[in-house]
């Protein structure tokens, strides 16, 4: 647990977190594994965690009903996977394909968006964490629909 | 310019003034043509006082003027026998040193692949007569473009090198000047070889003569002339007065560098856009702008080759084509970036304005629109380069 | 104005060409092909002349019998020996006939122009490079001239973003690059298939990931106007100085010496202040619309 809480504490993601609420996320915290070829996750499965990446690669795939899938996103050490479980109805939008053996701490969302509900200013703390992410993520991928490699006509 | 060392137009500290009577003008010519100068100046033509090749003073205007406001020219009768008793036409000096078209090179598809053909170069000297404060002032800014920088253009090069400069003090000024503005006139000041000054007096035509260099002195060698010329300096300063009276028009210029570049946003530039019609009058007759394009052709064997170089206008909308799409696609943007160009960023690009305040973009608009008219809007309402707001 | 350049190298003028305006023939070697639309030329001297010295980001004009002029970098390497090379994306008229030039075909040139990328002046610091799509090309010449004299650089991170895999320029030599150890190199594709192992997403998100002193770095940019855009918001974040940050712009060329005044971009000419400018020179002007 000691080993979880330094590491949690250390991430950008949680930084500056009173410690009382870093503890209670340690307490939703577990460390977990996944094998190269895995999934973490699949499109419209219920999403009730979210995961710091600590080492691995992760691709987010889209894909069109056969075996063809198009990666949209590929997220490794120190990334911040999903972020399905605070907003409703908490399902994912895209497939967690693991590309190379990744080590993770999954964080259980279900727990503590329960918790969110009951302590406001913990889900302040939180969506102030998760929404530059999902911005971040929203900028980047108005960038990719540009297409600004592409020759435009 | 230190480049340009091939400029004759070095003005002596002390300048000799003489006087040429009306009758002995022609020898003026005659001394131009027996040096090899081709004459180049002002005539009657297109219903209007335009420059053209002259061959002979008759072909000078004399007696004629012409009434200029707004997207209006006249010409009329004066009534006396002036030659250079005009302002400016719709014709610049720039149509003899920047050529509006012509061959740059051509290439010939060979054996050994491609052999290039520079074009070869005029070498007929210029006489250029009648030349305005205002203008003078325009091919000195023209100079630098083309002789300034790092390159020289060599076709500019070579026409202006051997350029004879005959400048005219004007003794008018349209509704449509404002050179005082620019501080670009009325009065010559420097950069001629021979600045004419006409007086137009009770039984009395005569032309009093500065002479800016050493080649301008040469030339007056052979035109009888009087070397009494007391009084001829403080003529010459009463009618740049009075001429500096008549300015049509005004523009403020204090800090317009910054003015217009940090009113990027401003609403006029959607008020002069509703009225211009993108047409490129104002470019074609300013005797500053630049711009050039370039047309390869072929023939029909296309064994044959050759490049093109004409003028080309900012406000076209080919002007800043590119593969993904056009830089400056709205009306808008290209009378910004004219008017910006013409009258802040020049500051930056040649250390001077580009407007010398000779009024031919006014007059030559089609539908009057004003420089000095757009700056004084700007100025009066700055917005900080944010949109401004409308009021209810 | 301008006194920024004064140290910087200066544009290499080519005494062979006393006028700017006139192409040498020059005859291809190969035409090599990159990716479905982009090719690379090398070429050399018809006449057995020399090779005009360039500079890392500088360009010349490719004429193309009957068809005109286009502005393309030099994306060969300036430290050795070896003829001009130029990568091409095909676009337009003279590109479109450029790509079907066979070894032994014959284009006029007219240059190298403009000012380069101020390799010497980030010596003794970090430098990054980034690169997207065809933007890559104007930086090989940079890379290969810190390469060649690594030893005077820090830390040296090449970041280069394509749309897809098959977009992806010079990839044996990434491959290369990526193999050393005393460069980091980053790809980043905008979409991928599962073929692919390596990075999706944008090349900016790259950046916050490499290892540099943002204090003490020179970054490179080349690239479509508003991933340089991006780009610059990113390096932003992490507090790097406006004057540290170069990027190489693109306007419509037709002269390249300053004559024809097409490429004008608020106060300056392009093709004689640019392509490479520094961030500072231009930053009231990226925000603009059509400048």
């Amino acid at each position: 647990m000691e080993l979880l809480e330094k590491i949690l504490a250390q991430h950008s993601f949680l930084k500056d977190l009173e410690k009382k609420y870093l503890q209670l996320m340690v307490g939703c915290a577990s460390n977990v594994r996944f094998d190269a070829g895995t999934f973490i996750y699949r499109e419209r499965e219920d999403a009730n965690h979210f995961y710091i990446l600590r080492a691995g690669k992760v691709a987010l795939e889209i894909h069109n009903g056969g075996c063809e899938a198009i990666t949209i996103e590929t997220l490794a050490a120190g990334d911040v996977l999903g972020w399905a479980w605070l907003v409703p109805p908490y399902r994912w939008h895209a497939d967690a394909h693991v590309l190379e053996m990744t080590r993770a701490i999954a964080l259980d969302g279900k727990c503590l968006r329960d918790k969110c509900r009951d302590d406001h200013h913990l889900g302040y703390e939180l969506m102030m964490r998760i929404v530059p992410l999902i911005t971040h993520q929203l900028q980047a991928t108005q960038l990719q629909l540009m297409d600004v490699y592409g020759v435009r006509k | 310019m230190e480049k340009n060392e091939t400029r004759p137009c070095t003005l002596s500290a002390e300048k000799e003034i003489v006087a040429v009577a009306r009758k002995d003008f022609p020898a003026l010519f005659d001394s131009l043509w027996a040096n090899g100068f081709r004459i180049l100046g002002p005539t009657l033509g297109e219903g209007a006082i335009v420059y053209d090749e002259l061959h002979g003073v008759d072909d000078l205007p004399s007696g004629w003027t012409d009434e200029q406001d707004g997207a209006t020219y006249r010409l009329k009768k004066r009534s006396d026998e002036a030659l250079f008793g005009y302002n400016v036409g719709p014709h610049a000096w720039k149509k003899f040193l920047f050529p509006p078209k012509l061959r740059l090179w051509r290439a010939e598809a060979s054996n050994n692949g491609l052999n290039i053909i520079e074009e070869k170069q005029t070498e007929q000297k210029f006489a250029l007569i009648g030349v305005k404060a205002c203008e003078l002032k325009a091919i000195l800014i023209q100079d630098q473009v083309f002789l300034g920088g790092e390159y020289a253009d060599p076709i500019y090069q070579n026409r202006r090198k051997d350029a004879l400069l005959i400048a005219v003090n004007c003794t008018q000024a349209g509704k449509t000047c404002f050179c005082v503005s620019m501080n670009a006139g009325p009065r010559v000041e420097s950069g001629f070889d021979l600045c004419l000054t006409e007086v137009l007096a009770e039984d009395a035509h005569y032309f009093i003569v500065e002479i800016g260099s050493e080649q301008g002195a040469g030339i007056m060698a052979n035109v009888p002339h009087s070397n009494q010329t007391q009084g001829a300096e403080k003529a010459i300063q009463a009618i740049a007065t009075n001429t500096a009276q008549q300015m049509g028009r005004v523009m403020d210029t204090e800090n317009i560098q910054a003015l217009l570049q940090d009113n990027f946003e401003h609403s006029r530039w959607d008020d002069v856009a509703s009225r211009c019609l993108t047409c490129a009058n104002c470019t074609m007759a300013c005797p500053t702008c630049f711009c050039s394009t370039v047309e390869d052709v072929t023939d029909i064997t296309g064994d044959h080759a050759e490049r093109w170089r004409q003028w080309d206008s900012c406000f076209t909308m080919d002007f800043t084509y590119m593969n993904h799409g056009h830089a400056r696609a709205s009306a808008k943007s290209r009378y910004r970036q004219w008017m910006t160009h013409k009258l802040s960023t020049w500051f930056d690009q040649f250390g001077t304005s580009g407007c010398v305040g000779c009024g031919r973009c006014i007059t030559w608009c089609p539908v009057a629109i004003d420089i000095t008219e757009e700056v004084s809007a700007i100025r009066a309402n700055q917005t900080g380069g944010k949109p401004a707001s409308s009021s209810l | 104005m301008y006194t920024v350049f004064e140290n910087r190298q200066g544009t290499a003028v080519p005494e062979s060409l006393p006028n700017p305006l006139l192409p040498v023939p020059y005859r291809v070697l190969q035409n090599k092909r990159n990716t479905h639309d982009v090719f690379t030329l090398d070429v050399e001297p018809v006449n057995g002349g020399n090779f005009p010295h360039f500079l890392p980001g500088q360009f010349n004009m490719l004429y193309f019998f009957g068809k005109g002029d286009a502005a393309i970098s030099i994306s060969g390497d300036p430290t050795t020996e070896q003829p001009f090379r130029h990568t091409i994306r095909r676009a337009g008229v003279v590109t479109q006939a450029l790509e079907k030039l066979k070894p032994g075909g014959v284009l006029g040139i007219r240059g190298p122009f403009g000012v380069p990328w101020p390799v010497k002046e980030a010596e003794g610091q970090d430098v990054l490079l980034v690169a997207g799509g065809i933007g890559l090309a104007p930086l090989r010449p940079a890379m290969y001239t810190l390469l060649a004299n690594r030893d005077n650089y820090r830390k040296i991170s090449l970041f280069h973003g394509a749309r897809t895999p098959e977009d992806l320029l010079y990839v044996t030599e990434l491959e290369q690059w990526r193999s050393r150890l005393d460069l980091q190199v980053w790809v980043s594709v905008d979409a991928a298939t599962r073929n692919w192992m390596g990075d999706v997403g944008v090349v900016t998100k790259l950046i916050a990931k490499a290892s540099f002193d943002p204090l003490n770095v020179v970054a490179l940019i080349c690239g479509p106007e508003i991933m340089m855009r991006f780009t610059i918001q990113e390096l932003e974040k992490i507090q790097i100085k406006s004057d540290k940050i170069f990027l190489s712009m693109e306007r419509n060329m037709k002269c390249a010496v300053g004559f024809c005044g097409h490429c004008q971009y608020g106060p300056h000419f392009l093709c004689k202040e640019g392509p490479v400018f520094r961030y500072d020179q231009v930053q009231s002007l990226l925000g603009k619309r059509e400048v």
